[in-house]
């Protein structure tokens, strides 16, 4: 069933679908219309679970783990300084493996005060062990929340879902709601291990000496990178089960193209348009949108892009005396390669400064007549462009 | 007490005389099997279990310091969700997190009762990292952070959780170990936050020989520097051991960490102690009247 919504509500209707028992949540612009629309559905009996009114983003993630070991199906959903306050358990749900789904939507950090959309506030938490996938719009991020359930509770991993603030979490559009039947048979059935068994009474999460430490760590650095194949085989079965999928990262254009523009988000839309007129005139442009940020799909990474002479990565976030997180990431994965593409890092759409396609088109055009890339990245900011 | 209901094994690792240890026997003893344990890093947590061994027979998980309030909801709510009526979540917690760091949680928690037993065992300092002072420690007490003695006063806890209207909220001490177990059951008798405040000393950061953990403990109730008490939904106060009324110096005099203590500050100490002892009664007797 098609409806208008918002990706906040698009979230929200995904909670709803996917029968979640537990609810904990701390109110956050832009976050709130998620935790008002959860607290209505379940105050409506059309969620049958709990809505815990946490304290902080702190407790309420707390909660969560807690729920979780317990052997319900969780979920949160913050943003910002929400996100920032819980980063100690964001480390602990990873580490205690709980299969937490947790909506994030993208805002600055502060300081300075602001609300627009900024990826810094979840990619600062890419260390925590968390699986992380950004989504372009509404319908992406419905649908990836479903699927997020079905990975998280097959590696025992947490996940964000990612949408940027108010392009997404606001801007109203068709979203096609699934049959709640079809969810139920692509989940995996509610029956999460409950780890406070009296019959097999244990300790959780004792102090461990330094060989204990690096086992665990592995393990969970080892089963991250596994979830990669989950993630992939969720996107394929729910393609089969709903007609729609999106894979961990999508390639447009590629195979011919001479230049590449990698996006995250939101801005993925408009560089679509743009690679579309930059075709039309003539230049051989291509896209690389990513989903998955963790574990970082660096194959994927390598397989569609090394080909290209030319790589511009436009990043919505930045690491303050570094660059933009994407193209770090994405430099990263090349670095070994004989034949590499040059690659161009802009800094740009911070705050949800605005991205139209023209300005992508034109940096793209800029790319092309350079020689060398900098080491640092490019604003675009202001009037530079 | 029958051995067979202890659920803290021996060769735990509290230090000899450790009066958390004690109480946390007499706590899981009274609550039974059917408990799950919430831990915060603490002396609780290095006693309770290194890795792959633990010393509690029921299960037990250590979360972070901030968080024992929070924690122990999400554990009580799941298991309401999944139909598990029969078992106890208990929060352990130090007075670093309780009265400072965790305090926020506490209070979230409290203020929407979720249906829990929060212990706060109080040894009036950061004893797991080498005795530093806490907003419980009293005023006067040598602490490594504060060397010449705490300026401040120890903060009212009790009036905190009390102002939260929880269904019930006790004081209790390891020195009158029925009336802590009198406590522990009829708070596992009610539903909603309940909420025990335990002083139990330590040997080792009060700077006093390990076989006066029990006498010390005494006395603190003795003195009414800790007078044993319990309140109801946040109004019916209740005395449950009436105090001697001994000099506060007696039980200031057997701890090391007052020893720098001169006349004129153990004369304040005795006036505080007082005034406060007039303010609880003052309590008790409103509800009397009224
Ligand atoms: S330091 Fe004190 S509280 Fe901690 S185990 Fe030793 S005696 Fe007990």
């Amino acid at each position: 069933m098609v409806e208008l919504l918002s990706g906040n509500y698009a979230i929200a209707e995904a909670v709803r679908l996917c029968d979640v028992d537990f609810i904990a949540a701390y109110p956050i612009t832009p976050q709130t219309p998620i935790y008002e629309k959860i607290s209505e559905m379940v105050s409506d009996g059309k969620i049958r679970g709990q809505m815990m009114r946490a304290e902080s983003e702190h407790s309420a993630m707390a909660a969560c783990i807690s729920a979780s070991l317990t052997g319900v199906r969780v979920f949160t959903a913050s943003s910002s300084q929400g996100i920032a306050f819980m980063h100690e358990m964001l480390h602990f749900a990873s580490g205690n493996r709980v299969p937490i789904v947790m909506g994030c939507v993208n805002r600055v950090v502060s300081s300075p005060w602001a609300f627009g959309s900024d990826q810094t506030d979840t990619l600062s938490q890419r260390d925590t062990g968390w699986l992380q996938l950004y989504c372009e719009n509404g319908q992406e991020a419905l649908d990836t929340v479903i699927m997020a359930y079905r990975v998280a509770e097959t590696v025992f991993l947490p996940v964000m879902v990612i949408i940027d603030g108010f392009y997404t979490s606001h801007f109203i559009e068709p979203v096609d709601i699934p049959e709640k039947e079809n969810v139920d048979r692509y989940l995996p059935p509610k029956n999460l291990p409950n780890r406070f068994d009296h019959r097999n009474p244990a300790f959780l999460q004792n102090v461990v000496d330094a060989f204990y430490y690096s086992e665990f760590k592995k393990r969970q650095f080892e089963d991250t990178l596994r979830a990669k194949d989950v993630i992939v085989e969720a996107d394929r079965i729910f393609g089969d089960t709903f007609g729609r999928s999106y894979g961990i990262v999508e390639a447009v254009h590629l195979d011919d193209a001479e230049i590449g523009i990698v996006t995250s988000g939101a801005i993925t839309s408009c560089a679509r348009l743009s690679v579309r007129n930059l075709r039309e005139k003539g230049i051989k442009a291509g896209l690389l949108k990513i989903k998955l940020f963790r574990p970082f799909p660096y194959e994927e990474v390598v397989r569609y892009l090394s080909h290209l002479k030319k790589v511009v990565v436009i990043d919505r976030n930045v690491s303050v005396g570094k660059g933009g997180i994407f193209c770090d990431e994405l430099k990263a994965s090349m670095c070994n390669l004989e034949n590499r593409p040059q690659i161009y890092g802009f800094i740009g759409g911070l705050c949800g400064e605005d991205l139209p396609p023209e300005l992508i088109e034109k940096i793209t055009l800029y790319v092309l007549r350079e020689e060398k890339p900098p080491e640092m990245p490019i604003w675009i900011h202001g009037t530079n462009f | 007490m029958d051995t067979r209901d202890e659920l803290l094994r021996q060769g735990h690792l509290a230090c000899p005389g450790c009066g958390l240890a004690v109480a946390m026997r007499l706590v899981l003893s009274v609550l039974g099997q059917k408990t799950i344990v919430v831990i915060i890093p603490s002396c609780e947590a290095v006693i309770s279990a290194t890795y792959p061994l633990s010393a509690l027979k029921v299960p037990a998980f250590h979360s972070a310091f901030v968080i024992a309030g929070a924690t122990a909801s999400g554990i009580s709510r799941a298991l309401k969700i999944r139909g598990e009526d029969d078992i106890t979540v208990l929060a352990f917690a130090g007075d670093g997190g309780t009265y400072d760091i965790g305090l926020q949680s506490l209070s979230g928690a409290a203020e929407r009762n979720e249906d829990f037993i929060y212990v706060c065992l109080d040894n009036e300092a950061y004893m797991n990292t080498g005795i530093q002072a806490s907003s419980s420690t009293p005023y006067c007490s040598w602490t490594i952070t504060t060397p010449k003695g705490k300026r401040e006063k120890k903060k009212k806890l009790m009036d905190i959780i009390v102002a939260h209207s929880v269904p019930y909220a006790a004081t209790a001490t390891i020195g009158y170990p029925e009336d802590l177990m009198e406590k522990v059951k009829k708070a596992k008798a009610l539903r909603g936050t309940r909420f025990i405040h335990i002083l139990a000393p330590c040997p080792t950061g009060w700077r006093m020989k390990e076989d006066l953990t029990g006498i010390v403990s005494i006395l603190a109730s003795e003195t009414k520097v800790f007078p044993l008490y319990e309140v109801y939904d946040g109004e019916i106060y209740k005395i449950t051991k009436m105090p001697k009324g001994l000099p506060v110096r007696d039980y200031l005099s057997i701890q090391g960490r007052f020893s720098h203590l001169k006349d004129e500050d153990i004369e304040e100490i005795q006036r505080n102690v007082d005034r406060e002892w007039e303010r609880l009664m003052y309590l008790v007797k409103r509800n009397e009247k009224a």
